[in-house]
């Protein structure tokens, strides 16, 4: 399998990878517990339900296969760039969210939460500017 | 409201262990140059064998319990913006445990988060 071998080249198609599985299981994580409802535990009982919710229902197992995706290119891109260059470069996953929050599950997101989130992008993509690897000589 | 801070702490302080326990396990174990399936499974083989991983998905686990009950009261916009208090965590974090280097424009990006976050919040 031929794969890009420049760090920019690789570690982009990774971050990618990253925001669209990462919003994709934190979406659908989302959609089954507004299913299930707010979490109450009041008995070893109830715990017992609330688990036996959890397990059958298909956005969750959708939302844990997303994240193990999302997992895996992490691990792979952690492999060869730095952890506080990484993170900050997916960041692009919360405008996602946000969006597809909005025109898919309804949910509403005020002016001053767009303001918010656009903040945080501009923050994590300031620091996706500096070198992906501080630790490593290469 | 408590409830929610609460558990918001819970997340973002076991999501940042966990993210790194498992960078520094990547660490150790070097740069994943085959992609090929059975390259990919050699990895994953060096991975389960790396305690730091272990200590990680410990942490990650109990960041997933919290981030679906969250997800339970909370809406996922709100959520998941909120989360982002791990970088903050996760940039000191790498500095003094793993060693990487923060420029000024990093703690610059990192500022920024931590007024977002806060917009986010108040924005509910």
């Amino acid at each position: 399998m031929t794969f890009p071998q420049t760090p920019k080249a690789k570690t982009s198609i990774l971050v990618t990878l990253l925001v669209m599985f990462g919003s994709a299981g934190n979406l659908c994580f989302s959609a089954g517990m507004k299913q299930i409802g707010a979490v109450r535990i009041g008995s070893a009982a109830g715990l017992h339900a609330l688990i036996a919710q959890i397990f059958f229902n298909r956005w969750i197992w959708l939302g844990i296969a997303g994240m193990l995706l999302y997992f895996t290119a992490l691990l792979v891109v952690l492999s060869w760039a730095d952890f506080s260059y990484v993170l900050p470069s997916a960041a692009a996953m919360y405008a996602v969210i946000a969006l597809l929050g909005h025109y898919f599950l309804g949910e509403t997101v005020t002016v001053v939460r767009w303001l918010g989130v656009g903040l945080i992008c501009l923050g994590v993509g300031l620091v996706g500017q500096t070198p992906p690897n501080t630790t490593r000589k290469d | 409201m408590m409830r929610t801070a609460i558990t918001l702490i819970i997340l973002v302080l076991s999501s940042t262990g966990g993210d790194l326990c498992v960078a520094q396990a990547m660490k150790r174990i070097g740069e994943v140059k085959d992609f090929t399936p059975k390259g990919l499974l050699r990895v994953l083989g060096r991975v389960l064998r790396e305690g730091w991983m272990w200590i990680g998905i410990g942490q990650m686990t109990l960041a997933f319990c919290s981030l679906l009950a969250l997800l339970s009261w909370e809406a996922v916009s709100f959520v998941i913006p909120a989360t982002a208090l791990s970088y903050v965590t996760g940039a000191l974090g790498s500095k003094y445990l793993l060693g990487e280097q923060l420029t000024r424009r990093r703690w610059v990006g990192i500022g920024l988060v931590s007024v977002g976050v806060l917009l986010v919040c108040l924005g509910q």
